[in-house]
């Protein structure tokens, strides 16, 4: 699709805000409708349009595939992890409760407790979900027309 | 005055349905699988489920055409390539003949109305989804999650997070199988226009 000027200006404009809306849904999940499935979805698709419209080397600079191959684990290793540390700090796996920290917490300036725990699972969760759609589409695009 | 909005929608939905399971040119049923998940993620909203209809929109709509596309585009094409839709498209009507599968479908679908005759009316205050745990999440969240307003986060990533801690595992293995199954050699990243074939890593 690298010839038509309208799709490539068009797709220019439209990433950026795909993009800060994978990250509103992803960060104010806690508030509004959303979360990490959906947030890592949604950037996930601002990725893969990039990459329908621009080809894959270019979206390859932007997302390399090793580094999406490591985001995969890393998400889960985020959100497991933060079931360790629960533990490490006295309570039981995924009991966000020992997270309270009482620092800077007026105004929910830093988010305590369960709604810290709940921020950082979801964002293991939007990790492991934008880097798997991400793999899968690379794994589609990169291989070539079976001749028939 | 939602039944102006709610009886087009479905009754598009299933026009849509029937058309993915009549047309012949696969390119076009892709297409309507996307506007199918489309719709019913217009339905979901009217229903209350924004969440849902999220996740509708862009798995369903978006990422799941692109990738059936991507395979089309990778398998040879046994059916017609016509990229205009017309009524050669639509392929009159299979050898066999029809009444068998007919029945069983009747069968099956008035079992399944019959068995919703059980089930508690849309919306009813008294069905059990709205009382079952007392005091209910809606009620115990606020004083138990340190100031987080929404409650479908709370359960699914505290109450239950055993369970989305499941999922996103399930969603990291099938992903690892993709790769696993269909991944080329790519060790030569950043110039993958030159992607050499040999399966060494395979």
């Amino acid at each position: 699709m690298n010839s038509f000027p309208i799709i490539r200006v068009i797709t220019k404009l439209l990433i950026p805000y795909i993009l800060l809306f994978g990250l509103y849904v992803q960060f104010h999940g806690d508030f509004g409708p959303g979360g990490g499935f959906q947030a890592g979805v949604i950037f996930a698709a601002a990725l893969i349009l990039y990459g329908l419209v621009y080809g894959l080397p270019a979206v390859h600079k932007v997302a390399p595939p090793k580094v999406i191959e490591k985001l995969t684990a890393l998400g889960l290793l985020v959100y497991a992890g933060t079931g360790l540390a629960c533990m490490l700090l006295g309570g039981n796996f995924l009991d966000y409760d020992v997270l309270n920290h009482g620092i800077l917490t007026e105004n929910h300036f830093l988010p305590e407790g369960q709604h810290l725990g709940i921020f950082l699972v979801e964002l293991g969760v939007g990790i492991t979900v934008t880097a798997v759609m991400t793999m899968i589409f690379y794994a589609f695009a990169g291989r070539e027309r079976v001749t028939s | 005055m939602m039944d102006f909005i709610v009886i087009p929608i479905l009754a598009l939905l299933a026009a849509t349905a029937v058309t993915v399971a009549r047309i012949r040119n696969l390119w076009a049923a892709v297409m309507f699988t996307g506007i199918y998940s489309f719709l019913s993620a217009s339905w979901m909203l009217i229903l209350d489920a924004p969440d849902v209809a999220f996740t509708e929109a862009a798995v369903g709509a978006g990422i799941t055409t692109i990738l059936m596309l991507a395979t089309l585009s990778l398998t040879p094409r046994r059916h017609r390539k016509s990229s205009r839709l017309s009524s050669e498209d639509f392929e009159e009507r299979p050898s066999k003949s029809p009444v068998f599968p007919l029945l069983i479908v009747t069968i099956t679908g008035c079992a399944l109305v019959y068995g919703t005759f059980d089930m508690p009316h849309f919306g009813d205050p008294n069905a059990p989804i709205q009382v079952y745990p007392e005091p209910s999440f809606v009620e115990k969240s606020q004083p138990d999650m340190h100031g987080l307003p929404n409650v479908v986060t709370a359960v699914l990533a505290s109450y239950r997070g055993y369970d989305t801690l499941g999922e996103t595992a399930v969603i990291f293995t099938a992903g690892i199988a993709v790769l696993l199954i269909l991944r080329k050699n790519t060790d030569d990243q950043g110039s993958s226009e030159s992607q050499s074939v040999t399966g060494e890593n395979a």
